[in-house]
């Protein structure tokens, strides 16, 4: 009996706890850097976009919401010509994040994404695209790539030795 | 003449102020279970959140006033005013200060009791006619928890009558002149709160709603305004069981410095926030677990301090 009045008593001292609510429009959580929010493609520090349409996203979404078609420009860039993502089916898992090659794809600390309608839900690569390089600063995939494209032949790229020739005998 | 008049206004004024403090209730309550869960309850609809219980109106009375197709429509319709009339008539005989009283009568206390025991008819019809076997089973145990709380809560009110000499709620408080009955009743008083805790169907014997395991028990079926009927008469009886106690055991209107009216008003808010905070900390016992400790505990409690009340006060007189 003396337990129960002793656990009202303690429920009464609550009152003087601080509070655990969050009053949401006007008071924001900070969230970690790694939130797993809305998914943006960046681009790289010259400003071209990172992603290279390999498609390994678009693989690696358990609920197939990314949807894209690659092209190659007349440099020998590979780009997406659309990239779709389809955020009312996306469940944020960061998949994509882990499979792309070229840091492109990336979750950000967002989760403000309620749409009146449908089909505003479905976001193009005008929409996704940001101006900035997100998260992992200075990577230049074309840089470090071996692949060769107008501008940057065989060899040429950051901590890259010189193509061996494999028909010489000499080291 | 005048004295109709006054008459009608005390009438139509507690009814008023009954009505307006029941639908504030509904915000101070879940405010107050709020803050003492760390949370900060409803506070956007005006200042405060004060305006939350308007929105909750408006909500209600669009709502589809819906009536089970299988139902026993004219006893679904009358059950909720069953229990909102109920618990309004007890007010007739509640003295809120000199004065200020709709009937003086002189079986007060004993119209208070059996118009409780009418809520109850309200309950039990209401979840009969939704022919819903959550809505049975909660009606069920509401009778059956009638039947073990109602005879030692008149039981309880008895060492006060025994005390004041009176079933009139305003010679009880007059009574009270020199020292509350909560002290020499303390007993009694204790019995009263559980048994209004019963009364009321609040968190600690709540068995004829049981959410988790009745869906909503009695009023399951009901939607629209005949659910905010129940939802009323249930404010209604917390304040009601809160001004009796005010009433039998502290004083009533009686305090220093301010008006009578303000001390009872006062009074009868804090036992609303214990009515609360008794809801926002205590777990619900088994029906089996009320039932017990209704017949083996509480009922000797009252009989015991009726019988010690009676000693005592025939010692006195002698």
């Amino acid at each position: 009996m003396l337990s129960l009045v002793q656990g009202v008593w303690r429920v009464f001292l609550h009152l003087f706890r601080r509070r655990a609510t969050v009053q949401y429009p006007e008071e924001r959580r900070r969230l970690p850097a790694r939130w797993r929010g809305r998914i943006i493609l960046s681009r790289d520090p010259d400003g071209r976009e990172r992603c290279v349409a390999c498609y390994l996203c678009a693989v690696a979404c358990p609920v197939g919401c990314i949807a894209l078609q690659a092209a190659e420009d007349e440099d020998g860039r590979r780009r997406p010509e659309f990239f779709r993502i389809n955020f009312s089916r996306c469940i944020f898992c960061g998949f994509c994040e882990d499979a792309c090659p070229t840091y492109a794809i990336q979750l950000t600390p967002d989760y403000e994404m309620s749409e009146y309608e449908r089909p505003n839900m479905v976001y193009e690569k005008e929409d996704l695209l940001i101006a900035g390089e997100g998260k992992y600063h200075g990577y230049n995939f074309y840089r470090v790539a071996g692949l060769a494209v107008k501008g940057k032949d065989k060899g040429e790229a950051e901590n890259e030795r010189p193509p061996v020739d494999v028909r010489s005998l000499m080291p | 003449m005048s004295e109709t008049v006054i008459h009608l206004v005390t009438i139509f004024g507690v009814l008023a102020a009954l009505l307006t403090l029941a639908a504030g209730l509904i915000w101070a309550e879940r405010r107050l279970l709020a803050l003492w869960q760390e949370r900060l309850g409803p506070n956007r609809v005006g200042p405060m959140g004060l305006l939350q219980p308007l929105a909750d109106i408006i909500k209600i009375f669009l709502k589809e006033d819906w009536v089970p197709p299988l139902a026993d429509k004219p006893v679904f319709v009358i059950a909720p005013a069953v229990v909102i009339v109920a618990a309004l008539m007890s007010f007739a005989v509640v003295p809120f200060a000199p004065g200020i009283e709709i009937a003086d009568m002189n079986i007060g206390l004993l119209f208070f009791l059996a118009m409780s025991s009418m809520a109850v008819y309200g309950v039990a019809l209401g979840g009969w006619s939704s022919n819903n076997k959550y809505s049975l089973l909660g009606s069920m145990r509401a009778v059956g928890q009638m039947v073990s709380y109602e005879v030692f809560m008149g039981l309880a009110l008895m060492g006060v009558v025994v005390q004041a000499g009176s079933f009139s709620l305003r010679d009880i408080v007059e009574a009270q002149d020199g020292l509350w009955f909560c002290v020499p009743q303390f007993v009694g008083f204790a019995v009263f709160v559980i048994a209004g805790l019963a009364e009321t169907r609040r968190i600690p014997f709540d068995l004829p709603e049981a959410d988790n395991e009745l869906v909503a028990g009695y009023h399951t079926e009901y939607s629209g305004m005949k659910f905010a009927m129940f939802f009323m008469g249930e404010y209604v009886g917390i304040t009601l069981i809160s001004a009796l106690i005010v009433a039998l055991f502290f004083g009533g209107w009686k305090g220093p410095l301010l008006p009578p009216l303000v001390w009872f008003i006062l009074k009868t808010l804090a036992f609303i926030g214990l009515f609360i905070l008794v809801r926002a900390a205590m777990p619900r016992p088994r029906y089996d677990q009320l039932t017990a400790l209704g017949w083996k505990l509480m009922l000797p409690l009252a009989l015991a301090n009726l019988v010690v009340t009676g000693a005592v006060v025939l010692a006195w007189e002698r």
